[in-house]
């Protein structure tokens, strides 16, 4: 049997050492995920961002725990991806994310794993989507995703997941904050998280006004040089899906049942609008982006001897060159 | 002299699961040990106080670690060692190394080993000897 068979088959140990082939995309991962692929597209990623320190990983807890023991229904499999970052100078790391997560301990529902992010920018490692997808073949409902923690412009969970969470606390910011681009736009539901700390109205509050901005009832787009308004309610751009600010505690759990109905609304959202099609497209795209870079870069370095490569450098560091010349003499 | 990466970053990172197993709070030793590793390029998945052997075993699992570091202060290391052994075996994960600092009597030593520890650290180890054993321990791994 194979690695990929056995994952199927539900075996832990195999599904923990594929996890770890594929995060060192040796050649028995590669294989893994091409025999699992056929299997992927069932699993609802959702993703949990937000700067260091507002509680993504408890909340993460408490939301697993929610998906486990719904007030109704069947409790969904839970798969948790938890990434923290990796040492710029040594490549080491501490992955600390476990540490909120122990009332997740003993469930054979749930499979918890840390990442680190091995030099990657953006809130996630190169492996993240491509670990995701071993736990979307394995049969996991439910993957949550935990980004590092992120500032302002760690954005690439949102190509990832299907809804993505972004997680904010009392007394981190005013309404400027709020309007700036990056972290806030990807939001498909903003969370106040440690509701029960003093400020929560201010924050709730200008989020909300963000939200007012970032939502108008119509749009003015430029098209072909010329200004077109679109109306929200007009039909060819379907119902809108405006992003909505969920209170939550995560030491007593309050708020958090609100907000895994949230979630679920969004996949509804997603599925009804058609969304869910145009993300997973746009995620496929993404990926396969990625290793087309990969791939053709790593040609690159087998095709170019090291001799030529560093005569060129040299050249460069005289001047004789500028780094665009220098890329065309190298691929020319 | 320049110096070129002929691949795409690559390749695998000791992977090292540090626990406090059974009751005792202090961490301070676990937390040390965590940030030197870390310091030595390892990925150290740090799971804090208070765990019990199955949520040891879980994680090592789940995390697929190459070693377990274990801090034990309250003297139950005779009772806690062997269950954690037996479920790591369990599970799978023989092959899983695994050391153990804090306050372990040298009468303990000889019996803990037998049954698979290996390495006990006590107060005022360097943490160069525990990186070097690690480093050693992973690199006999087939």
């Amino acid at each position: 049997m194979t690695l990929a068979q056995s994952v199927l088959a539900g075996e832990s140990l195999a599904l923990a050492r594929l996890l770890t082939q594929v995060e060192n995309d040796s050649p028995e991962g590669r294989a893994a995920l091409n025999e699992l692929f056929p299997h992927t597209g069932r699993a609802h990623l959702i993703g949990v961002t937000g700067a260091p320190g507002t509680g993504k990983s408890s909340l993460v807890n408490r939301i697993a725990l929610h998906f486990r023991k719904p007030p109704a229904g069947t409790p969904r499999r839970v798969a948790v991806l938890a990434v923290d970052p990796s040492s710029p100078f040594t490549g080491g790391a501490v992955l600390g994310d476990r540490v909120r997560m122990r009332d997740l301990a003993g469930d054979r529902g749930v499979f918890i794993r840390s990442m680190a992010t091995r030099g990657s920018l953006g809130g996630l490692a190169h492996a993240t989507a491509a670990m995701a997808q071993v736990f979307d073949a394995a049969g996991f409902d439910v993957v949550l995703i935990e980004t590092v923690g992120a500032g302002q412009a760690e954005v690439d969970i949102a190509r990832l997941a299907h809804t993505t969470l972004v997680v904010e606390s009392p007394g981190l910011g005013d309404e400027i904050q709020a309007i700036k681009a990056g972290i806030l736009e990807i939001a498909d539901i903003l969370v106040v998280n440690k509701a029960d700390l003093p400020g929560v109205e201010h924050t709730e509050r200008a989020l909300k006004s963000m939200l007012d901005l970032a939502h108008p009832v119509e749009k003015v787009f430029l098209h072909h040089g010329q200004t077109m308004t679109i109306h929200a309610a007009g039909a060819e751009i379907g119902p809108l899906w405006v992003p909505p600010v969920q209170r939550t505690v995560s030491l007593d759990g309050s708020g958090v049942a609100e907000l895994v109905e949230a979630i679920d609304l969004h996949a509804q959202h997603l599925r009804q609008s058609g969304e869910w099609g145009r993300r997973e497209r746009a995620r496929l795209e993404a990926e396969l982006e990625s290793l087309i870079t990969g791939t053709l870069v790593a040609q690159f370095r087998l095709r170019v001897p090291e001799a030529r490569y560093d005569e060129i450098v040299e050249r460069l560091l005289r001047r004789e060159l500028s780094p665009r010349e220098a890329v065309e003499a190298l691929l020319g | 002299m320049t110096e070129r990466k002929t691949s795409p970053e690559q390749g695998r990172r000791i992977r090292v699961l540090v626990a406090k197993p059974g009751l005792d709070g202090h961490d301070r030793g676990a937390k040390v040990v965590a940030r030197a590793l870390r310091d030595a390029g390892m990925e150290v998945i740090y799971t804090g106080l208070r765990q019990t052997p199955e949520m040891i075993a879980e994680a090592a699992l789940q995390e697929d670690v190459d070693v377990v570091g274990l801090s034990i202060l309250s003297g139950a290391h005779m009772t806690l060692i062997p269950r954690i052994v037996e479920l790591l075996k369990a599970n799978g994960q023989a092959h899983v190394k695994l050391f153990l600092g804090g306050i372990i009597p040298d009468e303990d030593a000889p019996r803990l080993k037998e049954m698979g520890v290996a390495g006990i650290y006590g107060p005022g180890t360097p943490t160069g000897t525990i990186i070097d054993d690690i480093r050693s321990a992973c690199a006999q791994k087939p």
